[in-house]
């Protein structure tokens, strides 16, 4: 006989989970003695929120499904933030929680939540376990649905009874999880395949918009072949940064509301949208009615619902992305002629380049620029929500993919840090950079707890403008610059961060901006770089709500 | 924008109807009429839902419905042929010998059954499609309807063909 938290431990252990974040409370007890001295290993954030976010950023960086813990209640309730998160970005974390008794269960008892109630909106399914014999087929199912089909957080609330319920030792665990209403579909319909490849021999202004999918389905080797192959100029998503080599010549960078002038262009005139693990999220497509008018569209994705959701689509293909690629690559025969609308899309890149004000103020772009210089890359570089995510976007060169770590649907300030510290956890090996903005760093500031006390190398780089600048900037340009509570007081980060007995570094000056970067990243420990930058700095180009994405404001002139 | 009547099979588990019903709320769906209840399987229950939309939303809600983890099929039985049933329990005011005989004369022609016969009311139980109950309700009015209960509507193909787990 073994107790439920011990058959948990085991499963976990089965499912190759060698990092938890998390926090102890009253009903998770039985769960944290089994911890106590299992090979799995545990980390203790300041905020159940940073669990999720560490676990969804450990997940980003490695592929792998990210675990959280938390107890009942509140403990549950503060992690529905960081599992909505990695919800709306189709991210795998198997979020466990404490319970209340199964006796007390709706007795509104202390620290009773319903939080399989709660989380149902932002969970791609969940369970409340009732009996401890069900554990290890709840735990088994949980991984193999957060990590297959389209990827998304699972849910499982372990009241206490069942933790400390026992099980007989020896219970066969199923090899193989079967559920017979999900059943992905992985494998494109080759028809429509052939379809598909029909259309791109015949554009003349192809263009492939490639998104987060990308990423989740580990499909960039096959993307690249594909668009170098065919020669597709390519776009990506904000989730689908890194997909493509930032500096490779087909790729047009990012496109939507602060998309490129010549990916915005180049998606208003191509005659093909070969849309590729993406979903058409406003944020990309601005006026919807006015998003890619001249194309047909061929969307590529694993959930059939994405399919014919925002756009019509003239060829749907349902499947993993990467099968999908492999089988397009396999039956390709012939390319279209490119060549005309590769030189017109070389054209704008070389008439609209992206650009900023390059006297000797403190400016934020240059900043992330002076990061991509020196990362060149080879780093994992997160950021947190607003004017600081956009700019790591725009100026940031990308090179690989899982190397990019934002969170992108649903917009959470304060994810980066805790995130960053997830990733760190799964890529040991690399540095990792959370580009930060003053507001949202504040917004999970305890976690400089965390990092003190494991030394998590973690560099954050803080674009302080003494604004919640995304905000401001939309007050500028559309609130008659009536700031209305967007200003933060000064705050002296390097300080706070020596509290916690991190090292930081304050930057007023251009000049100062790469030794400091090389000097946190020289540094062993968690490093603060507190960069005062000019404070009225926008994120352009943009394109305003409701615009086409055409309609730039803040962009060189055609 | 028309009524498609959806048959949905599920896992016979806590819990399904609300995941259901909140992904309808949440994604801005209307049901019109629900109902769901055990079926020919032992696990499983069927859940019959009638919903108004273009086509477009129709699929929209057909595909979020299925990706539901408990939800095992979903079939649109409105593009094919169909029976549909829907039942009702109304309890009307019959305090006089005249209006009793009336009531009794119009529950005849719709086939409606007296469940239940007090002092001053009636209890008629009618089985239909949805104009049907609608147009017994709109006859007994004028008695005065004291409460009147409908349970969504039920429908299965006609023929042979079944909506079963194909999976």
């Amino acid at each position: 006989m073994k107790t439920g938290a011990r058959t948990l431990i085991e499963a976990l252990q089965r499912e190759g989970v060698d990092t938890i974040f998390g926090y102890p409370g009253g009903v998770v007890l039985p769960i944290y003695d089994e911890l106590y001295d299992s090979s799995i290993r545990h980390i203790l954030v300041r905020h159940e929120q940073a669990a999720a976010h560490a676990a969804d950023g450990y997940a980003r960086a490695s592929g792998r499904v990210g675990v959280c813990l938390a107890t009942s209640g509140p403990g549950a309730c503060n992690l529905v933030t960081g599992i909505a998160t990695a919800y709306m970005d189709s991210i795998p974390v198997v979020a466990l929680t404490g319970q209340v008794p199964t006796g007390l269960l709706g007795n509104d008892a202390f620290q009773e939540s319903d939080i399989t109630g709660i989380t149902m909106p932002v969970t791609k399914h969940n369970y409340l376990v009732k009996d401890a014999g069900d554990i290890d087929r709840v735990v088994q199912e949980a991984f193999y649905v957060a990590r297959t089909g389209r990827p998304g957080p699972v849910l499982v609330d372990l009241p206490k009874d069942v933790s400390t319920g026992v099980v007989q030792e020896g219970r066969p665990v199923p090899e193989k999880v079967s559920l017979r209403g999900y059943q992905p579909t992985y494998q494109g319909h080759v028809r429509q395949i052939d379809k598909a490849l029909d259309l791109i021999a015949g554009a003349a202004r192809p263009l492939v918009y490639a998104g987060g999918g990308v990423i989740l389905s580990g499909a960039s080797a096959e993307l690249l072949e594909f668009v170098e192959t065919a020669a597709i100029p390519v776009t990506t998503t904000l989730m689908g940064l890194g997909a493509v080599p930032g500096d490779h010549p087909l790729n047009l960078g990012m496109l939507g509301m602060h998309g490129t002038q010549s990916a915005n262009y180049a998606v208003t005139e191509c005659d093909l949208l070969i849309a590729v693990g993406v979903r058409f999220d406003d944020r990309v497509t601005g006026k919807i009615e006015t998003f890619a008018p001249n194309a047909a569209v061929i969307h590529i994705d694993i959930d059939p619902a994405e399919i014919g959701k925002n756009k019509a689509v003239d060829v749907p293909i349902v499947g993993d992305v990467k099968a999908v690629l492999q089988t397009f690559l396999r039956r390709m025969q012939k390319r279209g002629d490119t060549a005309n609308w590769v030189a017109r899309i070389n054209a704008w890149k070389a008439q609209y380049p992206l650009g900023y004000c390059e006297d000797d103020h403190l400016r934020p772009q240059y900043v992330v620029e002076q990061l991509s210089d020196i990362l060149k890359g080879e780093g994992i570089v997160v950021s947190e929500v607003g004017q600081n995510q956009m700019w790591t976007a725009l100026y940031y060169c990308f090179k690989k993919p899982r190397t990019w770590i934002t969170s992108g649907g649903l917009g959470t300030m304060g994810y980066g840090f805790p995130a960053a510290i997830g990733a760190h956890y799964a890529r040991p090996d690399m540095p990792v950079v959370d580009v930060a903005g003053d507001g949202s760093f504040q917004m999970n500031i305890q976690e400089l707890g965390t990092v003190a006390q494991y030394e998590i190398p973690v560099k954050v780089v803080i674009l302080n403008n003494m604004y919640l600048g995304m905000v401001r900037q939309w007050q500028e340009l559309f609130y008659d610059r009536r700031y209305s509570y967007t200003e933060l007081p000064p705050v002296d980060f390097v300080k706070i961060a020596n509290a916690y007995g991190v090292e930081g570094l304050r930057v007023d000056e251009k000049a100062g901006v790469r030794e400091a970067i090389e000097t946190a990243l020289a540094t062993d420990g968690p490093f603060v770089l507190d960069f005062r930058v000019e404070r009225e700095e926008n994120v352009f180009p943009m394109v305003p709500a409701g615009a086409a994405i055409n309609e730039m404001i803040g962009v060189r002139q055609p | 924008m028309k009524s498609h009547t959806l048959s949905v099979l599920v896992e016979n588990r806590a819990g399904v109807l609300s995941r259901v019903a909140g992904m309808f709320s949440r994604r801005g769906f209307n049901i019109e009429s629900l109902a769901v209840g055990p079926c020919e399987e032992p696990n499983m229950s069927r859940i019959t839902i009638v919903v108004n939309g273009d086509d477009g939303v129709v699929e929209q809600v057909m595909k979020q419905t299925n990706k539901l983890i408990d939800v095992i099929k979903v079939s649109d039985l409105t593009k094919r042929e169909s029976v549909e049933r829907e039942l009702a329990l109304i309890k009307v005011a019959a305090e006089t010998g005249p209006s009793r005989a009336e009531i009794l004369q119009i529950a005849d022609i719709f086939r409606a059954q007296v469940v239940d016969v007090g002092s001053k009311t009636l209890v008629l139980q009618v089985t239909g499609d949805t104009s049907k109950i609608d147009a017994l309700e709109k006859l007994l009015r004028q008695y005065g309807i004291k409460e009147l209960v409908r349970t969504g509507k039920i429908a299965l193909l006609r023929g042979p063909k079944t909506v079963k787990s194909s999976k």
